[in-house]
């Protein structure tokens, strides 16, 4: 059982193709198209505008005030917040992205390959598949990080696993849903390969649920990975991402210090604006038409 | 299968071999998360520099020594049959004793959550579908987004920053004592459950909210709109009975929702449950404890799903009648 909204649209396949839905895109939706642009920003030239090495010390005083040096005071060690925060955001988007990407890949082709390849195949991926979303996602990672130890390939790999069963499970509906479809029958008729029908055929039928399936898995990728890093689990230090940052800060709250809060709130701002644009965009007639005609 | 009871009791014990079969399958994953994965525990908890004799001791120790299917049989005796969950490493304590005053206190902090959440939750829901579309409702589901969206530590960071550092009303850390009077612990706990219960509230909200729109689009409804019934009334005598099974699923949602929360929000608090002992004992490789941990979480997740289910075919009879 996946928390949280439902990708899949009940009326789908839905008629109403992107571009009359751009229109109709609300304010909320251009806040997060807003929110995420500006993620997307200090991802890609933040490392530019730091004014300090990340890991140099400016001074030996932790939880350092800001003043001119640091404009948003130092960190545990006395390094530069604002350096440290521009240069983690790369880090924290890149390493999300990359995991949502690795989960995608491996839950649409299991999800394409299981509806499509014969009973038996689906049947071992399904029970496979359920046994791994039995147990709650964060003591599965944990576990296998107990096991495996800490390390970026390791979390990338659990996460992308554990997120990959439940992209499984919605590619498999859909694939269900298109297999039975005259295309199919016609592309299987012309004796092409499993490729072939994955790939030309399903996948661009299937591409729009899946694309706001994708934001929302990048959403709970992303908590999940700052949640390990918090926890210790993720990147090591020198370095940080914005979860390694909060848990290395997280002793200043107590001496009024916002090292800690502010990383965590720009996960807030990345993570609410791709919400939010899904919001935007998802059609939402199906819900709000029934109260229209209430009393 | 004609008569109500033992028709009841079929579903029952259905669902209970479903919930029994899950367990074991739970359990069988956290054994392979452990075990077969490559890593070497012993290794692990001695460390680099230790001499071939002392790791071969630490792995008769641990039983390492032995074939992968004779481990696992016996994980599954030790840990299904006689919940016997071994030795902790870390201070050579029974897993029993370590996990059993950290186990009461989550359960004490759920269940604080729980009370907090859920008439806040369906509140809010109601509201929502009694006006939906409107202004109220919008900001409820614009405000509930963000709720979802928000990492834990982010509320919880929020929240001491408020209400320790700038208010000093509350305190920073969970400090719980054995033998602490009621309000001394309810004081401790009381921002990591309202952390717990702000993350909690949006699911339960959203939850409730479409249930009750989707009972409203029933036939029934359109005639007791063309009857002149009042709104309000509609909502909650003829909608909120039928979407009474969806919103009953919360139970299990409720319980998803905590075990990945409480082990983050009792990181930020210092709180001395169970989520914390399994991060630590990840961190220290204490693979008892945090095996133990983990098939606790697991079994407290299964078993609200099964209570779910309960509620779902007690509340539609319908359900009730094995396919």
């Amino acid at each position: 059982m996946s928390v949280g909204p439902s990708a899949v649209d009940p009326g789908w396949p839905n008629p109403d193709l992107a571009g009359r839905q751009w229109r109709r895109l609300s304010w909320v939706g251009w806040v997060g198209i807003g929110a995420i642009s500006a993620c997307a920003l200090i991802a890609v030239i933040g490392p530019w505008l730091a004014p300090h090495d990340p890991a140099q010390t400016l001074s030996n005083e932790s939880f350092g005030f800001p003043r001119e040096a640091a404009f948003l005071g130092t960190d545990y060690l006395g390094r530069d917040l604002l350096s440290r925060l521009l240069h983690g955001g790369r880090l924290t988007l890149l390493l999300s992205l990359a995991t949502a990407s690795l989960a995608f890949a491996l839950g649409v082709t299991s999800g394409f390959a299981a509806a499509i390849a014969g009973r038996w195949i689906d049947l071992l991926l399904s029970r496979v598949v359920d046994g791994l979303l039995a147990v709650p996602s964060i003591i599965l990672a944990l576990m296998v990080i107990g096991s495996l130890g800490t390390s970026v390939p390791v979390l990338i790999g659990a996460v992308a696993v554990i997120e990959g069963g439940r992209i499984f499970r919605v590619a498999r509906a859909l694939a269900r849903d298109l297999s039975v479809m005259d295309f199919m029958e016609a592309a299987r008729a012309r004796g092409e390969g499993m490729l072939w029908l994955m790939l030309r055929e399903m996948l661009p039928n299937a591409a729009g649920p899946l694309m706001t399936e994708f934001g929302l898995r990048f959403t709970y990728t992303l908590l999940f990975i700052s949640a390990l890093s918090f926890l210790g689990f993720g990147i090591q230090p020198p370095s940080a991402d914005w979860g390694a940052m909060v848990k290395e800060n997280i002793e200043g709250l107590l001496y009024g210090s916002p090292a800690a809060l502010l990383p965590a709130a720009l996960i807030a701002v990345a993570t609410i604006g791709v919400n939010l644009m899904i919001d935007g965009f998802l059609d939402r007639r199906n819900v709000d038409r029934v109260p229209e005609m209430l009393p | 299968m004609r008569f109500g009871v033992p028709v009841a009791l079929w579903a029952a014990a259905r669902r209970l071999l479903i919930g029994l079969t899950t367990i074991w399958v739970v359990a069988s994953i956290i054994f392979a998360a452990t075990e077969l994965l490559p890593g070497d525990v012993a290794e692990a908890v001695l460390g680099s520099d230790a001499t071939p004799e002392s790791l071969a001791a630490m792995r008769a120790r641990l039983g390492l020594d032995r074939p992968v299917l004779v481990r696992y049989a016996v994980w599954l005796d030790h840990a299904l049959l006689r919940f016997d969950l071994g030795t902790s490493l870390g201070s050579d304590r029974p897993v029993a004793e370590v996990v059993g005053d950290r186990l009461w206190n989550t359960a004490r902090l759920a269940a604080l959550t729980a009370l907090l959440a859920i008439p806040a939750a369906l509140a809010l829901g109601i509201v929502s579908a009694i006006r939906a579309g409107s202004v109220l409702d919008r900001g409820i589901g614009v405000v509930a987004l963000c709720g979802i969206s928000v990492p834990e530590f982010f509320v919880a960071i929020s929240l001491v920053y408020v209400f320790a550092v700038e208010l000093g009303w509350l305190p920073a850390l969970a400090t719980v004592r054995p033998g602490q009077t009621l309000p001394a612990f309810l004081r401790s706990v009381a921002l990591p459950a309202a952390t717990l219960a702000i993350g909690l509230m949006p699911h339960m909200i959203r939850q409730t909210r479409n249930a009750l729109l989707a009972a409203l689009s029933h036939p029934h409804i359109e005639m007791a709109v063309l009857k002149g019934v009042p709104r309000t009334v509609i909502i909650l005598r003829h909608a909120l009975p039928n979407a009474l099974a969806p919103i009953l699923n919360i139970v299990a949602l409720v319980s998803a929702y905590l075990v990945a929360g409480v082990v983050v929000v009792e990181t930020v608090f210092g709180f001395p449950g169970l989520g914390r002992l399994m991060v630590d004992a990840v961190a220290t490789r204490d693979t008892p404890v945090a095996q133990a941990c983990a098939l606790i979480f697991a079994a407290a997740y299964v078993a609200a799903n099964a209570i779910a289910d309960a509620l779902a075919v007690l509340a539609n009879p319908r359900l009730r009648v094995p396919r």
